[in-house]
């Protein structure tokens, strides 16, 4: 990558540990460095629980950072107060995955993708503002006849075009997505796969992708980092990730999804055994190592860090010394 | 031919009525199952594949579902003229299911033990309480967990291992038919790959003929011998996973299906999904349900209800393959 650049985001050892009952700490997100250049689309991958969601909600400060920084434009957003971080929310903003629940079900559809804007006082007056919020439905396809439905009258398909509309309403540059296309089924999850990336393309966006779905990332991803239980175990560009995935958790990933291909039908899966384990008060080592068939002593006791072994490919793997 | 088959489906219909209106959920489906094979359902929210295995089980929702016509033949019974009673000793026994969703299948009050010997002691009145420890224990085995944990609760379980104490109590009773209605949908990748690895070993010791409601077709590519593909309660193709996947002559829909999955092999910059959505099930189009989203839609589907063509084992109900009608076949175009 372009290391002279200042990326438009960037995490430094970025930490948000939740605490529990009797001093307990569930570490979500354990020490990220993520750089995120201006126009690229980086995709967060991994199961339930490997922090993902949190991460992508931290970067936005929805959840407060334990530690670490939040470089946007190059200047730290985590001291900034309120009313700060509000205007600065214009800039960066969130889809969320479940659009039943991520939209206000009293507000009519334009209601709720103008709200920002009367928040934000975007425009002088009432009519401009509904303006703007008719053209943002023109933008994420969504028919102007909608514009005074409620949101329980529109299918999935339509009601994530609402949390896209919405997002985009103040100009942000940067958007996380949290799983915008999980809930929804295959034809429609193509048509809002495409939708983001037109937009990316048509508005110069910058994504992070946050999802479990391994095609959909590839899909749309330059970069690709994945994550297990709070750290970053592999991170390259997405073709390098797929065509040369080093770490074994990346490989048991990437060998779990049934492909739509019946040459492959008898191609058994790398199973890895056992459960993804307790985020609660880790030990150092390798997260991964309870279930790794490559495990051996030097797994355990330290932290594996993360080691570029070829331009822009990080792996954090004893294997890859 | 007939003799093989375990289920056999004949033009079933399928509404739920309400007093606001009258919902098509099946409308006419031939399904079926031979024994020891594995049948994919494939569609899409709303397609009909629950209200489908729901049918089999007569488990529709008893105000509004109704069954309107077909006959439904399971291992030589018809179950829609059975008695309620029968029915009952057929469910669980001879014919069981697993759901989607494994935190709302179980009883949260209940160990996973009782809640599998519950399904043992059904069917099987006169078992001693010793044999039935057995066969619970054998159960969990068999789905790899470890018998001393039938004394746990439901909650203590993963999502994946909750799943498979649902499949273990569906296959305790050695069922002739397993329905699984999108058995790993809720799971992760690598625990859905543990899951179903585990559920086609089951398979494929125990002999059971299975039912697959999926909307994944690369569940389909890996598990199923047959495919039907369901769109607005019909089956608009059908035929073995090699008819499905190799054939060139493919239904517009499941055509679409493919285009929408984004691949892992090759990069293409745009997808190519279905436009529109499905119709509204209590307001189906004449001609083909499908005509309004087909990019070869042509004049006779907009008026007449396309017929099945038969080729071999590949079934379509299209109007492009019909003799018919002028045939541009998908793909010719562009």
């Amino acid at each position: 990558m372009d290391s002279t650049r200042t990326p438009l985001l960037e995490t430094v050892n970025l930490r948000k540990l939740f605490k529990l009952n009797g001093g307990a700490h569930l570490h979500a997100v354990d020490g990220i460095n993520l750089k995120v250049y201006s126009g690229e689309t980086v995709g967060v991958v991994g199961e339930s629980g490997c922090g993902k969601s949190t991460l992508g909600r931290t970067i936005l400060r929805l959840l407060e950072p334990t530690s670490g920084q939040i470089l946007f434009k190059g200047a730290d957003i985590t001291k900034l107060n309120s009313s700060k971080m509000r205007e600065l929310r214009k800039e960066m903003q969130i889809i969320f995955q479940d659009p039943h629940s991520s939209i206000d079900p009293r507000k009519s559809v334009v209601e709720v993708i103008a709200e920002y804007m009367f928040i934000h006082k975007t425009y002088p007056t009432k009519a401009a503002i509904y303006n703007r919020a008719a053209e943002l439905m023109d933008l994420v396809g969504l028919a102007r006849r909608y514009a005074n439905s409620y949101p329980h009258e529109l299918d999935g398909g339509r009601r994530q075009r609402i949390g896209i509309a919405r997002a985009l309403s103040l100009n942000p540059q940067f958007i996380v997505c949290d799983e915008p296309v999980s809930a929804l089924d295959v034809s429609i999850q193509a048509q809002i796969l495409n939708l983001l990336m037109d937009l990316a393309d048509e508005l110069g966006l910058t994504y992070m992708f946050v999802t479990h779905d391994l095609s959909v990332v590839k899909h749309i991803s330059n970069k690709i980092m994945v994550m297990y239980l709070g750290k970053c175990v592999e991170m390259a560009s997405s073709d390098e990730l797929f065509l040369n995935p080093l770490h074994p958790y990346t490989k048991a990933l990437l060998s779990a999804i049934p492909e739509p291909d019946i040459s492959k039908r008898d191609e058994e899966f790398v199973l890895i055994k056992g459960e993804i384990s307790s985020p609660i008060n880790v030990k150092p080592g390798c997260r991964f190592a309870a279930r790794c068939d490559f495990v051996s002593e030097i797994c355990t006791g330290n932290d594996v860090e993360l080691k570029e072994v070829s331009t822009g490919h990080f792996v954090a793997c004893t294997l890859c010394r | 031919m007939n003799s093989d088959a375990i289920l056999d489906i004949k033009n079933l219909r399928v509404i739920y009525q309400t007093d606001l209106e009258t919902v098509e959920a099946i409308n006419g489906i031939d399904l079926k199952i031979n024994k020891g094979k594995t049948l994919g359902l494939v569609g899409e929210t709303g397609a009909g594949k629950t209200t489908t295995a729901l049918s089999i089980m007569r488990l529709l929702p008893e105000r509004t579902g109704k069954i309107v016509s077909g006959e439904i033949h399971f291992a030589g019974q018809e179950l829609l003229k059975m008695p309620l009673m029968e029915m009952r000793k057929v469910r669980g026994d001879q014919i069981a299911m697993v759901f989607q969703d494994p935190m709302t299948s179980l009883n949260p009050v209940m160990t996973v033990g009782e809640q599998i010997a519950e399904a043992i002691n059904l069917h099987n009145a006169d078992l001693s309480k010793a044999e039935t420890e057995k066969r619970v224990e054998n159960a969990l085995l068999m789905v790899g967990i470890l018998p001393s944990r039938k004394n746990e609760y439901p909650h203590q379980f993963s999502g994946g291992m909750k799943q498979r104490v649902v499949i273990a109590m569906a296959i305790v009773c050695e069922p002739g038919l397993l329905i699984a209605d999108e058995p790993t949908t809720a799971l992760d990748v690598t625990i859905q790959a543990q899951v179903l690895m585990m559920i086609r070993e089951l398979r494929d010791r125990l002999g059971t003929s299975m039912l697959m409601i999926t909307h994944d077709l690369g569940i389909v590519a890996k598990i199923c011998d047959e495919v039907a593909v369901m769109y607005a309660g019909e089956i608009i193709e059908a035929g073995t996973v090699f008819d499905i996947f190799t054939s060139k002559r493919r239904h517009p829909y499941t055509q679409g299906l493919f285009d929408s999955i984004p691949s892992l092999s090759s990069r293409a910059s745009r997808l190519q999904p279905i436009q529109g959505l499905m119709p509204d099930p209590s307001n189906l189009p004449k001609g083909c349900y499908f005509a309004p989203r087909c990019k070869h839609c042509m004049e006779i589907c907009t008026k007449e209800h396309p017929k099945k063509v038969t080729e071999g084992t590949h079934t379509l109900l299209c109007h492009l393959y019909s003799d018919s009608a002028t045939v541009q076949k998908p793909g010719g175009e562009d």
